[in-house]
């Protein structure tokens, strides 16, 4: 039998998820609930329907639409195959992000083959918090890892992201062991992971990984507001404002002093 | 910018358009005298140049470093009678348009009323060609089937190459004598028509040089009255240039320079040919000078910089000579779409960029002037840094330079027979037009309106607008069953169409050569002199003209829809889908929805949809590709609109792809206003599905916010995007930087947007200049990169 995957998303020219050119697939389901996800349809591991709403002459068309499909891994390949000339050009490449993609470790594997086998760049995009098992399955297929790091205080990942740090600190040290090329992801959030004690326990323990060279910051944008609305969600972060440029740019400057290359933006 | 070019720069700027008569006077003038009566037509041609220069007003600006006006002043533009002649209506709505006005002072209007028009009615080139054509063409263009480039203007459309540069015009006497000689009245019985060419080309080679020495004149008057002991001696160093050139070869920077603008008034006062004129590789052929007086110590890089700068200012002095009848109250459109190329190869294949290739790009990006318009060519051998480089400056929003394949624009040229090295010393020029400078006459013929076709098609060769037969009658298409007999019925139609149009093209080129050659522009592209035979007459080393292809876009969205809605799913029939188009989607709002959110659309990269794109492409390929010229030389096809798309739109009433009766077609090869929803990656491989290279030229735009090009990311990934498109043939890109936002609050306060430049279609314009209509595309294409 064919393993099929839920997917709710190809993004074409995606240039902020690993090297050069890419095209990105998002997978569908997540074990973490973070009160900022702007992705909030990739949380749920089953299709659901979205409203929007688009116009047209003055007139206003509610629609329903599904989000998620559920798709073979040769699907998927296809459709990125169209772009395999960019990635030639640009040295970029196929980018699995989420949701969660490890939840779904059958089909990524079937992805991830079929992009090796086409010699494609392959970038993983990950919470980490997934058993160390499933994540040892896939570490020879992946080129990068796209690791995304929010809060280092277990209590206070719990109470953001809905679950504990532990699993995620531990594979990130297991993959920095194995000398995997890492960029670690930081979501720039006002007053949650941008403290002065979450900033300095990150930069601590970039401090102790293996061949780390760059940090992507994430600045929180307020964008996904709407799309709580459209899955009729509860928003839990109604009145916070987007993170001053000064603050990127302090923060950029910390990771920088501990020879980080850091980007903002993604 | 130093403070002299702040102040030239701005005086273009500031300058008024106005109509001057000085030219139509001169010319009317000079075929009332008895001497024009006694000579052949092409000596009677040269003398008029001759009159012409000796006689018109020279004109020099305070402060300017290259001197020569086409008109009495800076934007003082002339008219042609004996091309096309202004009615005194003509001229009052050119004085009080709102956009683009040119003025007509009284004495102008009195000159046209009492002088010009009594003398040319009946006589000029246009209404000879209306009067030549027959029922079908007069029909066809009417309904706006195509349009015709040659009822305003000359044929031009052509670039210098090198000669100038290593030949002054008494080396080309020499080359006329020698030809002279060798005419062979026993064996050649073209050998009169031969020394007539040859005899107007040395009158012309005689009136530049005599037109140089007016402005020496006038330069050493200056410069005996001029206080200022720098600014006079300067003044006495351009009256030693104008002395020296065009009449020998030139031996400095400002010398080549000064030397090419005198070339390029004399092109442009000859006639009014299209897209002006143009120096084309002008980084080719300025370095060399510069790099011996560098080397020398003769020049900086401040002083040639200052030079350059003030040749941008001339262009900028020169708009299109202004229209007549419906086109001067439409069209809005009057840069002279000069296109100053950067970079591409050498004529032995190595890569040509230099130093003066970035020192051009940096006066670009300073002078921020319409024009000369710019492009730079990349090939695979030139280096990214000039891409980036290029990329820096369209980051501004200035939406130049655009960028061209120079791969593709050789193996264009070569397709068509020119030689590798000819092809080399090519590029691009009006809007994205291949040619080979200084070999090559490449005339655009006319837009090709290949979405009226379809239309027709669809009413069984009726246009809907009128009710008037004015195609075959292909069959009823409620009535077929399968996709295919639509494609083939409108093949048929588009042939008819096409013949239609080479019709009235081998008539008018061959008008064009007996009753207007260009003696002037012969002595300058290769071989008119040693073939003794004018450029309008297929004297050129090549000769080709073009049908331009438009609405590729739209035609293939179109086609979509009626296979997706009618035949693959039948989701609508036929007969419901036309009763929709004619009540122009009155009470069909959700079938509208669905065609346009729920159909495939050109532009994504999908087979589906895209198949069409190329099969349409392929019927006009082989409908006109090959087909002999009256000139010696082969139709062939391009895929530009400029601005016909609009016009084209106009004519057109509402189309299965659920645009509304009279909106804008898509323009160029790119996917019709909002229907590319899948990135820019998708857009440039459907793009790419057509073959560029049986092309002279195609035209995708691409629009992007400022954020896309942030740092240095950004614009690596924009080099990679363009390298991706080049590498499958893909001609030429170009982008607009904006949003949505901005345009909005130009459309509402112009007063503060003045300087805003946009990239319309292969050209920039300011957005101010642009009518609603296209104002509102604009910003519709803006608004979708958005949504």
């Amino acid at each position: 039998m064919v393993v099929k995957g839920l997917i709710f998303d190809i993004k074409h020219f995606s240039i902020n998820d690993g090297p050069g050119i890419r095209t990105t697939v998002f997978f569908k389901g997540c074990p973490l609930r973070c009160w900022w996800c702007h992705n909030p349809e990739s949380q749920a591991r089953h299709e659901e329907v979205v409203i929007k709403e688009r116009s047209l002459d003055g007139r206003t068309y509610r629609i329903e639409e599904i989000s998620g499909r559920w798709v073979e891994a040769q699907e998927v390949i296809s459709e990125m195959e169209k772009d395999g000339i960019y990635y030639d050009q640009s040295g970029g490449g196929i980018t699995i992000s989420g949701g969660e993609p490890l939840m779904q470790p059958e089909f990524l594997l079937e992805l991830l083959r079929l992009a090796k086998e086409r010699g494609y760049h392959t970038a993983l995009d990950t919470c980490g918090h997934v058993p160390e098992t499933v994540l040892k399955r896939v570490t020879d297929h992946v080129d990068l890892f796209l690791y995304d790091l929010k809060l280092i205080d277990s209590e206070d990942h719990l109470k953001y992201t809905g679950v504990m740090n532990e699993k995620v600190l531990k594979n990130l040290m297991l993959l920095s062991e194995m000398g995997k090329n890492i960029v670690i992801r930081v979501p720039v959030i006002p007053g949650i992971t941008d403290t002065q004690k979450n900033i300095t326990a990150l930069r601590d323990l970039f401090l102790e990984l293996n061949g780390l060279e760059q940090i992507d910051l994430l600045p929180y944008h307020r964008i996904a507001k709407s799309k709580y609305q459209r899955l009729k969600m509860n928003y839990k972060l109604e009145d916070l404002q987007e993170p001053p440029l000064e603050k990127l740019n302090e923060l950029k400057k910390v990771f920088e002093g501990i020879g980080m290359k850091v980007t903002v933006g993604g | 910018m130093n403070p002299r070019i702040t102040k030239l720069r701005e005086q273009s700027l500031k300058a008024v358009n106005r109509i001057s008569a000085e030219r139509a006077l001169l010319v009317t003038e000079f075929y009332k005298s008895d001497r024009a009566q006694e000579v052949s037509i092409p000596v009677k041609r040269a003398l008029t140049f001759k009159y012409i220069l000796e006689k018109k007003k020279i004109c020099i600006n305070e402060g300017e470093l290259i001197v020569g006006e086409r008109g009495p002043a800076p934007k003082a533009t002339p008219s042609y009678p004996e091309v096309c002649l202004h009615s005194l209506q003509d001229l009052d709505i050119l004085n009080n348009r709102p956009k683009v006005s040119f003025k007509v002072d009284d004495e102008t209007r009195k000159a046209y009323e009492e002088v010009i028009i009594p003398f040319w009615k009946g006589k000029s080139y246009r209404e000879r060609l209306f009067r030549e054509m027959d029922q079908a063409w007069i029909e066809s263009y009417q309904a706006g089937v195509f349009t015709e480039f040659q009822e305003q203007r000359a044929p031009g459309h052509t670039v210098l190459g090198g000669k100038i540069y290593r030949m002054g015009f008494l080396d080309l006497k020499a080359q006329i004598r020698r030809n002279m000689e060798k005419l062979d009245f026993y064996n050649d019985p073209q050998a009169m028509d031969k020394r007539e060419e040859l005899r107007a080309m040395e009158i012309a080679a005689d009136a530049l040089i005599l037109y140089a020495e007016r402005h020496a004149l006038e330069l050493e008057k200056l410069a005996d009255g001029e206080p200022d002991p720098a600014r006079k001696a300067e003044l006495n160093d351009m009256a030693t240039i104008c002395r020296r050139v065009p009449a020998h070869a030139p031996r400095t920077f400002h010398e080549a320079l000064q030397y090419y603008w005198f070339v390029h008034l004399g092109v442009i006062t000859e006639t009014n040919p299209w897209d002006s004129f143009n120096p084309g590789r002008l980084d080719q052929h300025l370095y060399p000078f510069y790099k011996r007086e560098m080397e020398a110590g003769t020049l900086t890089k401040e002083r040639a910089t200052e030079i350059l700068q003030s040749f941008w200012v001339k262009f900028n002095n020169h708009p299109a000579p202004p229209k007549v009848g419906v086109t001067a109250l439409e069209s809005n459109t009057y840069t002279d779409f000069a296109l100053i190329n950067v970079g591409g190869l050498t004529a032995d294949g190595k890569d040509a960029v230099n130093e003066m290739s970035y020192l051009i790009l940096d006066v670009i990006e300073e002078m921020r002037l319409l024009q000369p318009s710019s492009m730079v060519q990349i090939s695979k051998q030139n280096p990214d840094n000039l891409l980036k480089r290029a990329a820096r400056i369209l980051k501004t929003g200035f939406g130049q330079p655009s960028i061209f394949n120079t791969d593709s624009i050789i193996q264009e040229l070569m397709r068509q027979g020119k030689s590798i090295e000819d092809a080399r010393n090519g590029g691009a020029s009006g809007c994205v037009e291949s040619g080979a400078f200084g070999t090559e006459a490449y005339w655009l013929t006319g837009y090709f309106n290949l979405t009226k076709v379809l239309e027709i098609t669809l009413y069984n060769g009726t246009d809907p607008r009128t009710g008037k037969q004015i195609g075959l009658q292909t069959g009823d298409v409620t009535t077929f069953t399968a996709f295919d007999q639509i494609m083939e019925a409108f093949e048929k139609q588009l042939r008819h169409f096409i013949d239609i149009k080479i019709k009235g093209n081998n008539i008018i080129e061959k008008l064009f050569g007996d009753y207007i050659p260009v003696p002037f522009l012969s002595l300058l592209v290769d071989d008119c002199i040693d073939n003794a035979r004018d450029y309008n007459q297929g004297g050129a080393r090549y000769n080709t003209s073009y049908i331009q292809g438009v609405g590729l876009g739209s035609i293939a969205d179109i086609l979509t829809s009626l296979r997706y809605n009618v035949f693959d799913t039948q989701k609508v029939t036929m007969d419901k889908m036309l009763d929709a188009v004619k009540s122009n989607f009155e009470g069909y709002d959700d079938l509208r929805y669905d065609l346009i959110y729920n159909t495939p659309k050109y532009g994504n990269d999908d087979d589906y949809a895209d198949q069409h794109a190329v099969s349409v492409f392929n019927m006009f390929y082989r409908s006109v590709n090959d087909r002999p010229t009256v000139r010696g030389g082969r139709f062939r096809i391009n895929m530009l609109p400029t601005t016909s798309h609009v016009y084209f739109g106009s004519v057109i009433g509402a189309t299965p792809d659920g645009r509304k009766a009279g909106m804008p077609l898509s323009e160029g090869i790119s996917p019709f206003q909002g229907s590319d929803r899948k990135g820019p990656t998708s857009v440039l491989k459907s793009a790419a599905k057509i073959d560029h290279l049986k092309t002279g030229g195609t035209l995708l735009n691409q629009k992007f916010t400022p954020q896309l090009f942030e740092g240095e990311r950004g614009i690596e990934s924009l080099v990679q995007l363009i390298r991706s498109y080049f590498r499958m043939d893909g001609h030429h890109i170009q982008f607009n930087v904006v949003n949505a936002d901005t345009l909005r609050d130009a459309q509402k306060f112009p007063e503060k947007y003045q300087d805003l430049i946009v990239r319309v279609a292969g050209y920039s314009d300011y957005f101010n200049d642009l009518g609603k209509d296209l104002q509102d595309e604009i910003i519709r294409r803006t608004e979708h990169k958005e949504f």
